[in-house]
């Protein structure tokens, strides 16, 4: 068989995907995380009386928090599979990513296993901020000295 | 009003990154970097505060807040200490976040079994 024809006949049995649905619920489970996010906030402020720079740094310490959990229980990879990208853009993708990576390399011991391949993944989102930051932060505090 | 532009702005922003790990060969690694970087080109000129401002914790959650408070502190310390001040505050309001997923990710190491 040519493969062209295969690949005709490949791709007509695909599994087909909406992606306007998953974009949808990708809205949808991001849009619902930023709701919660802001209603703990909230929430924080006006049972604990904190400051809301303090009661959104508890907001993002309880998302960390919940997102390692569920990791290590195994239902987080389950929950992208089916809401996708509003797990993964919000920090319980960056928390995930750290957990996973450290329970699936457990086994090679607690240095070179768990310690060195914890930032497998997250390593790179750290970096490209760091050096991004460095970068524009730079330009602008130039900016600031020169032209200001 | 907090709540329906929290919902709002988390939404469109997890929809983008759906999108762009849709229709281009991108993975979802690339995409957490490049928005990342993005919040932190926002906040270069305060943009990504006046966001936070209207729009409150919902702003704050996704990764893209990530890249504007590690460059939210590096000029505030820089504006006291000088250039160098840009390396001394790079992590100052990122710490407790990074802080707690190193500590959290350890502990589920220890205490869960891999399920594969």
């Amino acid at each position: 068989m040519k493969n062209t024809k295969y690949n005709h006949i490949a791709d007509l049995h695909k599994p087909k995907e909406n992606r306007l649905i998953h974009i949808f619920i990708s809205f949808l489970s991001g849009g619902f995380l930023g709701l919660v996010g802001e209603g703990l906030v909230e929430f924080f402020v006006s049972y604990f009386s904190l400051s809301r720079t303090d009661a959104s740094t508890f907001m993002i310490l309880v998302f960390i928090f919940m997102a390692s959990l569920l990791t290590g229980l195994g239902v987080f990879d389950k929950l992208v599979s089916i809401f996708r990208c509003g797990l993964l853009i919000p920090i319980t993708g960056f928390a995930h990513s750290m957990a996973s990576c450290a329970l699936d390399y457990r086994n090679e011991g607690p240095i070179y296993g768990i310690g060195s391949n914890m930032f497998k993944l997250a390593g790179s989102v750290i970096v490209y901020g760091i050096v991004s930051a460095w970068f524009f932060g730079t330009i602008r505090y130039l900016i600031e000295v020169f032209f200001l | 009003m907090y709540l329906l532009y929290s919902f709002l702005f988390c939404g469109f922003l997890c929809a983008i990154a759906q999108v762009i790990i849709d229709y281009t060969k991108l993975t979802p690694g690339h995409v957490t970097s490049i928005f990342v970087v993005f919040g932190a080109f926002l906040d270069t000129f305060n943009i990504y505060d006046w966001i936070i401002k209207k729009v409150g914790g919902g702003a704050l959650l996704p990764i893209t807040s990530f890249g504007h408070s590690l460059i939210h502190g590096a000029l505030e310390k820089a504006s006291e200490k000088g250039i160098f001040g840009l390396l001394m505050g790079m992590f100052q309001l990122t710490a407790t976040g990074i802080t707690a997923a190193i500590i959290f990710a350890f502990l589920t190491a220890l205490v869960f079994k891999s399920k594969d």
